[in-house]
This record gives C-alpha cells, sequence and structure tokens, in this order.
C-alpha cells in the first residue's frame, strides 16, 4: 500500500518538477511563502516513503543478526 | 543573487538516486553522518555549494526524527539533552548561514563551494584522523578479548561534571549527572554551524557528547537525531525562505538513502565494531582527497589564480569525481559483503539448530 503511495508521490514530483524549481526561485525573488512545499513535501514523502522502504526489506528477507537470534 | 539548479534526465537522476542509497546506506552503517558523502557527491553533479547542502538539510530532518522515534522506543534517546543542544544548535545554524549567505552575496555559487569544500577537507582530516585511530583501538582491544561496550567516562567529561555552576546546573539521562548547562551552549552552536555549513552537524554533537559529557555511544549517536531534527527542520526553514533548497533532488535523494540506511543499519549487526569505523575512516579519507581535485577549478573561477585551460578543470574534475566514486564503491563493497556473508553465515547456524531442535523433538 505504502508502495503505490509512493510512486504515486514520485510520479507527482516528476510531473510537477519545473514547478518546484519555479517555486524556488520566486522564493528568491521575494515571495516567501513558497518555502513551506519543500519542507511539506519532505515530511511527507519521507514519511510514505520510509514506512514502504522499512516492508520492502522485510519482504526480501533482509534482518539484522538480533531478530534472528531472538527468533531462534 | 544568482542562482542555477541543474537540470536532470534520466542518467543523472538515476545516478543521484545510487549515491542516495549508497550515502544511505552509509548513514545507517555509522550510526548518522551520511550526509558527508552526499553534499559532496552532489556537488560533483554540479550542484552549487549552497544548494547542495541546503538540499542536504531538507532531506536529512524527517529522517531524523523518524530514526529519533525508532531508537526512542529502545531508551536510546535523552530527549531533555537532544532539545537543549538542539535549540543552542539552532543558533549556530542561524550563524553558520548568515556566513553562507554572505560568501554567496560577495563570491558567488562558486565562492560558496569553495567554502563547503575547504571546510570539508579540515574536518575530514581532523575527524576521519581520530575514527581510524578509534578503530585501531578497538581491533587491539577486540583482540585481547576485552568489551569494547564497556563504556569509560573520559577525563574530561569527569572534569566538566564536576564544575558546579549556581543556576545552571541541570541532570541529564544519557549521562546520569548534573551538568552546567553553560558547557552545552558551545557544544549545541559549533555543532549547528558545522551543519549549516556542510550538513553534517554529527561529526561535532556526536563526540562532543562521548568525550566532553561522557554519554555512552548508543545513546549519543541516538540523541543527535533528535538534534538534527531539531536544527534540521530550522535550517531547512531558513535555506528554504532563501529558495535554496531543490526539493527534486532532496525528493531522489531521500528515495535512494530510505532505501540504503535500512540496509546499512542491518550491515552493522554483522560485523564487529572496528569494521564499523574502519570503513567510515577509510571513506573520509577518500572523500577529503576527491575534494582537493575541485579547489584549483574554484580558484580559477573566482579569479584568485590564473584561469586553468578548460581540459586541465575537465580532468581534474574527473579525477575528484572518480575519486568520489571510489569512496562510495568501497562503501557500498564492504557494507553489502558483510551483509551477504553475515546473513549466509546465519542462515547455516539457523538451519542447524532447527536441525537438532528437531531431534530433540
Amino acid at each position: 500500500m505504502y508502495g503505490v503511495v509512493s510512486v504515486v508521490l514520485f510520479a507527482l514530483l516528476a510531473l510537477y518538477s519545473n514547478n518546484l524549481v519555479e517555486w524556488a526561485r520566486l522564493t528568491r525573488a521575494g515571495e516567501k511563502l513558497y518555502f513551506i512545499v519543500p519542507i511539506i513535501i519532505a515530511f511527507v514523502f519521507s514519511f510514505v516513503h520510509g514506512n514502504f522502504t522499512s516492508y520492502f526489506w522485510d519482504a526480501l528477507g533482509f534482518k539484522a543478526a538480533n531478530n534472528n537470534k531472538s527468533k531462534k | 543573487m544568482e542562482l542555477n539548479f541543474i537540470d536532470l534526465n534520466w542518467v543523472n537522476i538515476s545516478l543521484l538516486f545510487i549515491v542516495g542509497f549508497v550515502g544511505g546506506m552509509v548513514s545507517g552503517f555509522i550510526g548518522s553522518g551520511g550526509a558527508f558523502v552526499l553534499t559532496p557527491a552532489m556537488m560533483s553533479f554540479g550542484v552549487p555549494g549552497i544548494v547542495a547542502v541546503a538540499t542536504n538539510i531538507c532531506h536529512k530532518f524527517p529522517k531524523a526524527l523518524v530514526g529519533a522515534i525508532k531508537r526512542h522506543k529502545y531508551g536510546q534517546v535523552d530527549i531533555k539533552l537532544g532539545l537543549i543542544m538542539g535549540v543552542f544548535a539552532e543558533f549556530g545554524m542561524l550563524y553558520g548561514k548568515h556566513v553562507m549567505s554572505i560568501i554567496n552575496k560577495d563570491f558567488g555559487e562558486v565562492g560558496t563551494s569553495l567554502y563547503v569544500s575547504a571546510i570539508f577537507i579540515v574536518v575530514l582530516a581532523i575527524v576521519g584522523g581520530f575514527v581510524l585511530r578509534d578503530a585501531r583501538k578497538l581491533y587491539d582491544a577486540e583482540e585481547r578479548g576485552e568489551d569494547v561496550h564497556l563504556h569509560k567516562v573520559t577525563k574530561l567529561a569527569k572534569w566538566v561534571r564536576s564544575i558546579e555552576i549556581p543556576g545552571t546546573m541541570m541532570y541529564f539521562d544519557a549521562i546520569k549527572a548534573r551538568v552546567s548547562v553553560l558547557f552545552i551552549v558551545p557544544l549545541g552552536f559549533a555543532t549547528g554551524m558545522l551543519a549549516s555549513s556542510i550538513a553534517v552537524g554529527g561529526f561535532i554533537g556526536v563526540p562532543a557528547m562521548i568525550y566532553v559529557l561522557g554519554a555512552p555511544a548508543l545513546m549519543a549517536t541516538a540523541t543527535e537525531l533528535v538534534i538534527a531534527f531539531v536544527m534540521g527542520l530550522g535550517g531547512a526553514i531558513l535555506y528554504s525562505l532563501d529558495g535554496v533548497v531543490d526539493t527534486r533532488l532532496a525528493m531522489i535523494i531521500l528515495a535512494g538513502s530510505l532505501f540504503g540506511i535500512q540496509v546499512g543499519a542491518i550491515g552493522t549487526t554483522y560485523v564487529k565494531d572496528h569494521t564499523v569505523k574502519l570503513v567510515m575512516g577509510v571513506i573520509m579519507v577518500i572523500v577529503l582527497f576527491s575534494r582537493f581535485f575541485y579547489l584549483p577549478r574554484y580558484f580559477s573561477k573566482l579569479g584568485w589564480i590564473d584561469p586553468l585551460p578548460e581540459s586541465t578543470m575537465t580532468t581534474l574534475k574527473w579525477f575528484g569525481d572518480a575519486t568520489l566514486a571510489l569512496a562510495l564503491c568501497v562503501g557500498a563493497f564492504v557494507i553489502l559483503g558483510a551483509l551477504i556473508r553475515g546473513m549466509a553465515e546465519h542462515r547455516k547456524q539457523h538451519e542447524i539448530l532447527t536441525a537438532q531442535d528437531g531431534i530433540e523433538d
């Protein structure tokens, strides 16, 4: 589920990448309110994508040594 | 102020993703501070120093929050110490960013690239040296069969704790002792200032907590995540207000590094302590050397030396990029190698154990 959302988010990022560059330029030009855009995007991406990658490695069977020990 | 964001195509997007992955892996492997490969790597792609640092900070702070919450569950985080150091780090950040903005104004983006490179060279030389020395000590201790996890409070930390300054004393869980806040102010400030200059504050924050305050390494790296979040959020807002954060880059790096960070963290559980330090030290030294190749180019562009022919600049840049790529490859190779070997051994042991269990049943 997180994987799907993550892919959608990155697709949106690619789609709107020119806007992001433009907003950064506008911030430099004085439109200070656009500063919030990178901050919000960073939070959302990191939450969704972080959860996805965690499940991803779990599903592939990559586990820490300690976990294996406690399991046996 | 004239500033250019780089053009993205499939080639550099893929490369940035890989760089993010390896950077994340190094980050997860050594606890924190993978940004010391990410900032120079972004600069190799032609990203100006100020943008590389700002973008790096922006991709780091939510990651630090996630990490801090995770490690808080294991009881490794001293929130009070983290927040207090974080607040003073914020001031350091503010000052460091002010310096960066002045350089950008007076010398342009090449000036910021030179500034970032120079600080990298100095800091990596010092920290890399210490880390390699530590690796050697740990190796000797492991050979002698000593418990390397035994936490020893340094003489300096004992002295710091013994100083009573009325009205400023505070108890911290991480060190299980009272210490004057006045000692924490410069540590936090320096951490923040370094973070705003090269996007890696942990190089000061973590050793400061271990050697000056006497916190155990595990608590220091976990608490550093709180500091990284507090000052990272502040720093990201500050740089973003200047419009120098390249969100596209930040998210591509984030995409790779979130995959990498977990591989790195898992990797540490399969290797000895001195290996972690050795890998960290070696990567630092290689990154340090890679920056040297870029310096003449910056000098030339700033007009501080006679203009270099284009071919010389290209060759130097090629050497710099290649050295950096070598650092990344060494990191990736060692960590993945350790992980694959370790997991295979574990599986074998696990199979033997389950076979034995079967007979007992």
